[in-house]
């Protein structure tokens, strides 16, 4: 529920009902939402900084001064250096002296020149490549020249490379796209007079272009004139928001009439901006005055026309100037926590790399100093050189300095212990991740045929972590599909709908059968009070009520072929889905809308067709929470019918009229709403003549007003608005999603809660609060109804020492809900009540809040976020969730039916809430899992072969010689040790889909950070240390007294290392699927070969070494008992702990592995909805 | 990677969007795969089994060290005439002192054929990075490279600019301590042949590179090189050549291709030309048969006795705990929301 409930002020409660008449929303909405989003109130600290993330999204609608934006929508006049001058079909003269852009797009990031700068750059923001590039670099100084300069760039140069061939495809598959839609080609006037077709990247701004039906638009155009005589012109613009509802566009009455080849004028328009719902321009049509031109009279880029056969326009906004390329923006960036955790640990290993260099520099320094005045005696140092003319030290610069280079030199050796592949490696995790979740087919919707979407490719791991869930009603734990149930028509019930007839009400037109495509059950009482069974005042209020329905709306019929020649379906679109359910009602019970154009409706009322004036239309708003419509009737009266909000509504009726009906009205408004129904009530007022007249001239003067139109409509539609009658009521359902229940009762059980935050009326979310089982009868109810700071004060008191006697009672304590709403949020937030509001919701089970503005649902995520360290997610689907989903941790959009605008903030989307489940408990958990391995795997990985190089330089005069050739170190973390941990990363389940969603307790291992914490990193790190114990000395005792050679040895120890680290993370891989086989072993053959093709290079000193070594028993028993002797300790360790202090993921594998799922203790819920057959 | 998508993509999103994941046992993560675990069973099998494996291993390296015979004496400074013990730098640099140096030694065991001959140095960092970088493998491949001796400095050229052949400091210091064997005065024949990797010999030393300006400098490291033997056949310098990876290292001199039998008074006479005083360097002569293990090493079959006598120990521990704390795996009583029910629901 999003877009028809445009948001409201966030000082005051938003008592805008969803339930209200929608959708004249949008377009009011249009003129406004784009300046709020820009002008953030100052007080929203939080949400003005997550904006500023995401300015680009022109969606969101936040609350401010409704006023403020009115004024900034229609008074303020464009002055001439703010405004872009169009010539009308002159496109030589508009283009003068400036050039606008042309009409080509770029959405590619580089262009062959730019693109290995620019590429760099960016990759360089990632503090980790700067290390290794200052390295890099320190590595060319002669004296500290360890590698040769080729080895030493390479690991750096092969990261660098991978991330830039991946960026570089996906530029180049943008260059394709944007190719291919530059060359699309349009209908151009041509100075002949004649529309000729050109190139995209062709048109000017200035031009006149022509559109037909079903086109997608190529550029931002003003609406000069359409096939509709009365200039209406509808366009879907679901490339541009995802709202598959067609929008309806005007021509202007000035331009419709004059053929296109003759129109000449001046536009005047804004500066291009990523509005895309607001356009503020004038124009100058010669022999007319001036005309206002406002967002309802220009076609975006991206849209496509429908229903429409033609149009014409002059383009405006050109290319990368249109709207939706401004549009265009990057999905949100996070980081996960997992990574925020592990740069703690990259710190404690930076940490050690200081000290293992601290160490080698101190004892270099003491031989050094001890050697002093040997060290040209030593055969190996000779520190002079005799060749030249005069004697000289040769590469020698005094004890101290060469301590210093000690230094450098062994952090350049060391480096390696900040894992550079790591960086790489969760990249391409991630990415692999991210498609089995695309695939899965379980999170794949049937319904609206979405599949998954990874926005955000850098949280996958956050969704094992989840502790609280912060979900919107309408549209996420609701289908946002109305349905009409029932009505309150002059006071009385009619709610039997239920057992009434399905009934396909039909009508007749020109020997062609016309049915609305969706049925409405019937009530047979309210039919009979509409045949007038219940007398002739019933029968007309009654009549009333439905033409109400049916007019009172900005729906638009569309008639839809069947295979049936003669049957042709009507579809009723609109962008609210409230007003369709309405319509729909309305056909059913006879009064089937058949055509609206800007100036009549056709209406079948009961079999005979009747024709109304539209006379005038009141948008909807959020201050009034009503629409209104004057209808001229065919009988010569002039009706205004209003539908809106119950407390608005009851507002404006006739108060000392009809008081007995008001009173049941409002009876009947209690119980739809505690039935969980969305409720709007309806009522008219018949005009007289001099009072329609007087409205007229009003409404006139207003429309061409140049200045504050907005706000005199307004006046001018409340002025109408009052005395009315009231006609009735309607309830109308929206039903849950499948497995709605299941879904929360999953999380539940998985130690997440489940936070509910709505804009809808305290009834209605509590009955969907227990329908949806978030609430059981056995809970406890605290119920927050404030109306000032006080008494919110004492109700959280009150809270706070009920919830606590409860805890105190004992085991038996009974489940706690707090419902609160947003009037008592306004007192809570954001002062120093929060802390107790946080300190009673955490101990509660369930929290509901209702009526809460979108700020205020941000303003419940943080108060969550900043005071624990507990994971949140939010999910949504309307731009009312916005703010939420980009406070949370994890924001996921429901791709339903109310615009895209949450998925386009959100990290992941998806078509239902209850693949929540299967995202969190399945891949979450997997991901969490495999990604907390991966990154202390790789921890460990890369200390081990540090120890090794540092054991052996305490046997090299510290020196920092290393054994292993230099080619071996470098490929040591691309090559020998890489693929199978991202394999592993991506491919490795611990537990099997079918066990996670039968237990989802086991989704608390991720809560509780058990699979990545500080005892398990210095455990691998101890683990590690003593692993590169055994593979050092063992060979070192081993070859003490031989004639081994460096190279020999060398090899020896790195084919022990990559074996050895290979055998480490083999014994931790839950499945072993012939990847993970072909992965693992197939990177120890690997090794051998490239260990084998190194010392085939006659260059290096290696050459031959490691064949004379092979052939050697010695060999291959330093190496059995180097991977035995490494992997004892950690055997006996799992073999330990696995058996003896079993986590509930290693019982639930024995469960898996030994079948006997015959869990009688476990209390069975039906999962049918998310397990599959395995 | 983070901001990658782009309005191009969005057009194309929808059509995309709407396909129907593909159903696979790949897409679906559910490729058939085997679910290792860590029962009991396996892990007293393999700890047991590591026990039996590696307990044989270890006797029978044990005995292969046991049967190798090995004779070392170290010599630098029995070599020293008592006169000079307290300036034995001064001694090995002086050009006019004898350096000879005859001594006896008696065969232990008897030593099948053929014996081989080591010198081992001690405390001479043959792995220092200095040293190990100061070579120039091109030039000592090919005539062609000759003045290729880019990493060769102090020892590159001589003092007058012409280049050394073989050039660096691994060169320059060439072991020149030379030995004489005989046995009731009948001097034994050393083989020097073959005493090279045939690798370096072929591939890594030129047989057309000829010693040129070696050893010419101010300074005289070690041995001089004949300048009429091309490097391929200097098989002393080819296995110089093989720096050691450890301080304390042997090289093969050569080998007596005989039998020595128990007892037998060998006389060694050692030419102490090589300077190891000026560090405290130790020198060894080391006489040694083989076995398939190499020379003598206790290390290697000492450490399998240990790792298997744990393993078997471990896997008996296992079995005792097994049997005191026995546990019914796949127990879901034993999973933390059933033992405490009440912590959550």
């Amino acid at each position: 529920m999003a877009a028809n409930r445009p948001s409201s002020n966030p000082s005051a409660p938003p008592d805008d009902d969803p339930d209200v008449l929608p959708k004249a929303a949008s377009r009011s909405r249009s003129s406004s939402s784009w300046h709020r989003a820009e002008r953030i109130p100052s007080s929203s600290s939080n949400s003005a900084v997550s904006f500023e993330r995401s300015t680009s999204k022109p969606v969101a609608s936040f609350p401010s001064k409704r006023s403020d934006s009115e004024k900034l929508g229609s008074q303020r006049e464009i002055s001439d250096d703010d405004a872009r001058f169009v010539y009308v079909n002159d496109p030589g003269r508009t283009n003068q002296p400036i050039k606008f852009a042309d009409n080509s797009i770029r959405t590619t990031k580089y262009s062959v020149l730019t693109f290995l700068p620019r590429n760099l750059f960016e990759q360089f923001h990632r503090v980790a490549y700067v290390y290794f590039l200052i390295l890099a670099g320190l590595n060319q100084v002669p004296q500290l020249g360890v590698f040769t300069p080729a080895a030493s760039i390479l690991p750096l140069a092969f990261v660098l490379g991978v991330t830039a061939v991946k960026d570089g495809y996906e530029d180049w598959r943008r260059h394709r796209s944007d190719r291919d839609e530059n060359n699309r080609t349009a209908q151009v006037l041509a100075p002949g007079g004649e529309f000729r077709p050109k190139r995209w990247k062709d048109i000017l701004v200035g031009e006149v272009v022509k559109v037909t039906a079903d086109e997608t638009l190529p550029c931002d155009m003003v609406l000069l004139a359409t096939s509709d005589p009365t200039g209406v012109a509808y366009v879907q613009t679901i490339n541009l928001d995802g709202e598959s509802n067609l929008k309806t566009r005007y021509a202007k009455q000035e331009t419709q009439s004059t053929p296109p080849e003759s129109t000449a004028g001046l536009i005047r328009c804004e500066k291009p901006n990523r509005n895309i719902y607001g356009f503020l321009a004038s124009a100058d049509v010669p022999g007319e005055k001036r005309v206002s031109l406002g967002p309802s009279n220009i076609i975006l880029r991206g849209c496509e026309l429908k229903n429409t056969s033609w149009v014409v326009g002059v383009a405006v906004y050109t290319g990368q100037d249109t709207k939706v390329m401004l549009n265009s923006s990057g999905a949100p960036s996070k980081r996960s926590r997992l990574e925020a955790h592990m740069n703690r640990e990259v710190i404690l290993l930076a940490v050690a790399l200081v000290a293992l260099c601290s160490i080698v520099t101190v004892l270099a320094g003491v031989w050094l100093a001890n050697h002093h005045h040997e060290l040209n005696d030593l055969l190996y140092y000779r520190k002079e050189d005799y060749s030249g003319p005069k004697t000289d030290t040769y590469n020698y610069y005094g004890v101290g300095w060469e301590t210093v280079f000690s230094f450098l030199k062994s952090v350049i050796i060391f480096q390696v212990m900040i894992p550079i592949a790591l960086y790489i490696s969760m990249e391409l995790v991630r990415l692999g991740q991210a498609f089995f979740m695309i695939q899965d087919k379980n999170m794949f919707d049937e319904g609206s045929k979405t599949r998954f979407q990874c926005r955000a490719l850098n949280i996958n791991e956050d969704l094992g972590q989840i502790k609280y869930v912060f979900s919107d009603k309408t549209g996420t734990l609701t289908e946002n599909k109305m349905e009409f149930r029932c009505a309150s028509v002059g006071g009385v019930d009619y709610s039997a709908a239920s057992d009434g007839e399905e009934d396909g009400h039909s009508i007749t037109v020109d020997g062609e059968t016309w049915r609305p495509k969706m049925s409405v059950k019937t009530d047979p009482e309210l039919m009979n009070a509409l045949m007038g069974g219940e007398g002739i005042e019933k029968a007309n209020r009654a009549r009333d009520f439905f033409l109400a329905l049916a007019t009172c709306n900005t729906i638009v019929p569309i008639l839809v072929d069947t295979p049936e020649p003669s049957l042709k379906l009507i579809d009723y679109q609109g962008e609210s889905p409230d007003e369709q359910a309405l319509v729909y009602a309305a056909a059913a019970y006879g009064f089937v809308l058949m055509q609206r154009t800007s100036g009549h409706i056709l209406i079948d009322v009961v079999g005979e067709r009747q024709r109304f004036d539209v006379l005038g239309l009141h948008e909807f708003d959020s201050d009034r929470k009503r629409m209104s419509v004057i209808i001229g009737c065919p009988d010569r009266t002039v009706k205004l019918f209003v539908k809106g909000a119950d407390n608005s509504m009851f507002g404006v009726v006739q108060k000392n009229l009809d008081l007995d009906i008001i009173h049941a009205t409002k009876t009947n408004l209690h119980s739809y709403s505690s039935l969980g129904l969305r409720t709007l009530v309806v009522g008219m007022r018949e005009l007289s003549e001099h009072e329609f007249k007087k409205w007229q001239s009003a409404y006139e003067n207003a429309t061409t007003a140049l200045i504050g139109r907005g706000k005199l409509l307004k006046a001018i539609a409340s002025n109408a608005e009052r005395d009315l009658h009231i006609l009735g009521a309607s309830g109308i359902e929206d039903k849950l999603q499948q497995g709605v229940p299941e879904a929360i009762e999953s999380m539940r059980q998985a130690g997440i809660k489940v936070w509910v935050l709505t804009g809808d009326k305290q009834e209605t979310a509590i009955s969907i609060g227990y329908s949806c089982k978030l609430l059981t009868s056995e809970m406890t109810q605290i119920v927050i109804n404030s109306n000032s700071r006080e008494s919110c004060k004492r109700r959280l008191q009150d809270a706070a020492s009920m919830s606590s006697r409860l805890a105190g009672a004992g085991s038996a304590k009974s489940p706690l809900a707090l419902i609160i709403d947003g009037t008592s949020l306004v007192y809570i937030l954001e002062t120093e009540l929060e802390e107790e509001l946080f300190k009673v919701a955490t101990t509660c089970d369930v929290v509901l809040c209702c009526r809460v503005a979108p700020l205020q649902k941000a303003g419940i995520v943080a108060l969550i976020k900043n005071r624990t360290d507990d994971m949140t997610l939010a999910i949504g689907d309307g731009a009312n969730d916005v703010s939420m989903i980009q406070m949370a941790d994890v924001g996921i959009g429901i791709s339903g039916q109310e615009g895209r605008q949450a998925v386009m903030a959100s990290d992941f989307a998806m078509g239902q809430f209850r693949f929540l489940v299967p995202l969190l408990l399945v891949h979450g958990h997997w991901n969490y899992q495999r990604m907390a391995y991966m990154i202390l795997y790789n921890f460990y990985r890369n200390a081990v072969f540090v120890f090794v190089l540092f054991w052996y330089v305490l046997y090299t005069a510290y020196s920092l010689t290393s054994a292993i050739s230099e080619w071996s170190s470098v490929l040591y973390s691309v090559i020998y040790t890489a693929l199978p941990t991202i394999i592993v990363g991506i491919l490795d389940k611990d537990l099997s889909r079918k066990t996670l969603l039968k237990y989802p307790q086991l989704y608390r291992a991720g809560q509780r950070d058990e699979r990545y914490n500080l005892k398990l990193f210095i455990f691998t790190m101890m683990d590690c240390i003593w692993q590169s114990i055994a593979i050092f000395y063992i060979p070192y005792l081993a070859y003490r007294h031989s004639d081994v050679d460096v190279s020999g040895l060398g090899d020896l120890w790195i084919l022990a290392v990559v074996i050895l680290v290979n055998i480490h993370l083999a014994m931790d891989v839950f499945r072993w699927n012939w990847l993970t086989h072909a992965s693992v072993w197939g990177c120890i053959a690997a090794t051998v070969i490239c260990v084998i093709i190194i010392d085939s290079i006659w260059m290096l000193p290696g050459y031959w070494a490691i064949f004379n070594m092979m052939g050697t028993g010695l060999f291959w028993l330093c190496l059995l008992g180097i991977i035995v002797a490494g992997m004892v300790p950690r055997f006996a360790t799992k073999a330990l702990t696995e058996y003896f202090l079993p986590s509930d993921v290693q019982i639930a594998r024995e469960l898996e592995k030994f079948q006997n799922l015959n869990a009688s203790t476990i209390l069975e819920i039906p999962m049918s909805t998310f397990s599959d057959p395995q | 990677m983070g901001d990658s998508t782009s309005p191009s993509d969005g057009p194309a999103e929808p059509r995309r969007k709407s396909k129907k994941p593909k159903y696979s046992r790949f897409t679906q993560q559910e490729l058939p795969a085997c679910k290792p675990l860590l029962t009991p069973m396996i892990v007293v099998t393999t700890f047991a089994l590591i026990g039996i494996i590696f307990i044989p291993i270890g006797l029978a390296s044990l005995s292969a060290s046991e049967q190798v015979v090995e004779i070392v004496y170290q010599y630098d400074v029995d070599c020293i005439p008592e006169q000079s013990q307290n300036d034995k730098v001064a001694f090995i640099q002086s050009s006019v002192t004898n350096k000879t140096c005859t001594r006896t030694l008696t065969v232990p065991r008897h030593m099948d054929g053929p014996v081989h001959i080591y010198y081992e140095l001690d405390n001479f960092y043959q792995n220092h990075r200095r040293y190990v970088k100061s070579r120039s493998d091109k030039q000592l491949r090919s005539k062609a490279s000759e003045k290729v001796t880019t990493n060769c400095a102090p020892e590159a050229t001589t003092s007058d600019g012409s280049v050394i052949v073989p050039c660096g400091l691994i060169a320059w210091s060439l072991f020149n301590d030379t030995y004489s064997f005989a046995i009731d005065s009948k001097t034994i024949e050393v083989n020097k042949k073959n005493i090279a990797w045939q690798s370096d010999k072929e591939h890594k030393f030129g047989n057309n590179v000829y010693p040129k300006n070696f050893q010419m400098g101010g300074l005289i490291g070690g041995a001089k090189l004949n300048a009429s033997i091309p490097l391929s056949e200097q098989e002393d310098l080819i296995v110089w050549m093989r720096t050691a990876a450890l301080p304390k290292f042997r090289k093969l001199y050569g080998r007596i291709e005989m039998d020595l039998d128990a007892n037998d008074q060998i006389t060694v006479t050692i030419q102490n030309n090589y300077n190891t005083y000026s560090f405290e360097g130790k020198k060894k002569l080391v006489l040694s048969t083989t076995s398939w293990i190499g020379g003598k090493n206790d290390f290697l079959g000492t450490a399998y006795l240990t790792v298997g006598s744990l393993c078997l120990f471990l896997a008996m521990a296992f079995i005792v705990l097994y049997l005191l704390k026995p546990r019914t795996l796949g127990d879901p009583s034993y999973l933390s929301w059933n033992r405490n029910p009440d912590g959550h629901y």
